[in-house]
């Protein structure tokens, strides 16, 4: 297999691991893969943390691990936390976006600077007519919503960009 | 030495640059430590709900912080993250004095009895210079800090606007609140000046641009921004009550605290978590 093929093969698996607060949403799908190396049999990968008082750090980078080693063809998987690249939420994939929606958590807004207005529409109903009830939710990334046209609580994720 | 210092066993080989930089990262790391510890000792106490699931994921997130300076030092040879952490006494901290205050004058476990308006009063000021100082940091010669810095710098906003807020609101609210907010600003302007103060390595880590703001910059933009947030700017100079917490200066407050914290740590120092 050539190293292409290889590396499609560590990404193919990425696709599967979740974040253990986000079930159904990928690691690969949250932009948190920087760099995947392959050398002879052992597979040394990149990633970068979303935020840095995530305590689900541990467990992904040992689910990761565990994941990759399950290729035939590997022998070891080293998973490194890097602060190289920032970790921004444009990094999150459409299918990424998707599946959060799914989750009940509105993705984060495309293309936003700091300073701009954060309008959120309901991930269930698409409305606008939303309102912010704390900008500060369950995990370090997310804030919570309520929706008075469906009149569901819901989550989002916080727009997190380089200043 | 280079400009740019790509990584810790570059750092190693000047004494000089290697001293002022880790200096700097235990300022760094113990300001956001101690911040937490008094943050979580809030848990369960915010006056309502929904603060207390901001302030504590903002102290969840500000531990965080702490952890990536600890490890910046354990790369450098201090050790590992969890015991310089945990195992130093209070001469061997480089925390801010005012950031070590207790929360009021209950005890935990038995009347906690803790004052809002120091807390709010203290974290918008501490986020207000943390940012400065992440700014100052952010073009560090020393780039895994510079790059840990960047990070902090997107996540951050959110701490420092809801302290702000909460100041704006305080000031906007019943007599008593003004009233209240008003002694406790009164009170850290005598106590909050070494938090803005680099230390006795201060002009080295200027000079090998670890950061790139001296003290006199970081003093005047802090005042500056405090100043567009507070109603009443204190007219006296700010002072250092307790001393200089850069250079291991600290009070009783620290050594309970250190205590209390390390106290399962110190139970079974080499226990596996």
């Amino acid at each position: 297999m050539d190293e292409n093929n290889r590396i499609e093969d560590i990404r193919s698996v990425l696709k599967t691991v979740d974040d253990p607060e986000l079930p159904s949403v990928s690691v690969y799908d949250l932009g948190m893969v920087y760099e995947i190396r392959v050398v002879a049999e052992d597979v040394h990968i990149k990633m970068v943390p979303t935020f840095l008082g995530c305590p689900a750090l541990d467990f992904i980078q040992m689910n990761v691990k565990q994941a990759v080693e399950k290729i035939d063809w590997v022998g070891s998987c080293f998973v490194q936390f890097t602060m190289e690249r920032q970790w921004s939420t444009d990094a999150i994939t459409d299918k990424g976006k998707l599946e959060l929606r799914k989750h009940g958590i509105a993705p984060p807004p495309e293309k936003y600077r700091p300073g701009d207005e954060w309008t959120v529409n309901c991930p269930y109903c698409e409305s606008d007519y939303t309102s912010m009830e704390n900008v500060f939710g369950p995990t370090a990334c997310r804030s919570i919503l309520y929706c008075s046209a469906c009149r569901n609580p819901f989550e989002a994720m916080k727009p997190v960009v380089e200043q | 030495m280079n400009s740019i210092v790509e990584s810790p066993e570059q750092a190693k080989q000047d004494d000089n640059y290697l001293n002022a930089l880790k200096e700097l990262l235990l300022q760094l790391a113990d300001d956001d430590f101690i911040t937490s510890f008094r943050g979580s000792e809030w848990l369960g106490l915010a006056p309502h709900i929904e603060e207390d699931v901001a302030y504590s994921s903002i102290t969840q997130n500000t531990m965080g912080h702490a952890a990536m300076f600890y490890d910046l030092l354990e790369e450098l040879g201090e050790g590992d993250a969890n015991s310089i952490a945990h195992d130093r006494n209070a001469e061997q901290r480089r925390n801010g004095t005012y950031l070590e205050k207790r929360n009021g004058e209950g005890v935990y476990f038995e009347e906690p009895y803790y004052d809002w308006a120091l807390t709010v009063v203290r974290s918008f000021f501490y986020e207000t210079f943390k940012k400065i100082k992440m700014e100052a940091i952010s073009g560090s010669s020393y780039k895994p800090l510079a790059n840990v810095a960047k990070k902090v710098l997107m996540e951050q906003p959110y701490h420092l606007a809801h302290w702000k807020l909460w100041v704006s609101q305080l000031q906007a609210s019943s007599e008593e609140a003004k009233q209240r907010m008003k002694e406790r600003v009164l009170q850290a302007w005598d106590e909050f000046e070494d938090v803005l103060e680099l230390g006795l390595h201060g002009s080295d880590m200027v000079k090998y641009q670890l950061i790139t703001c001296d003290e006199e910059q970081l003093k005047a933009i802090w005042l500056e921004r405090v100043s567009e947030t507070l109603l009443d700017v204190p007219s006296n100079s700010l002072g250092k009550k307790y001393g200089n917490g850069r250079n291991g200066e600290h009070t009783d407050d620290l050594k309970k605290a250190l205590s209390t914290l390390a106290e399962v740590y110190n139970r079974d120092k080499t226990a596996v978590w």
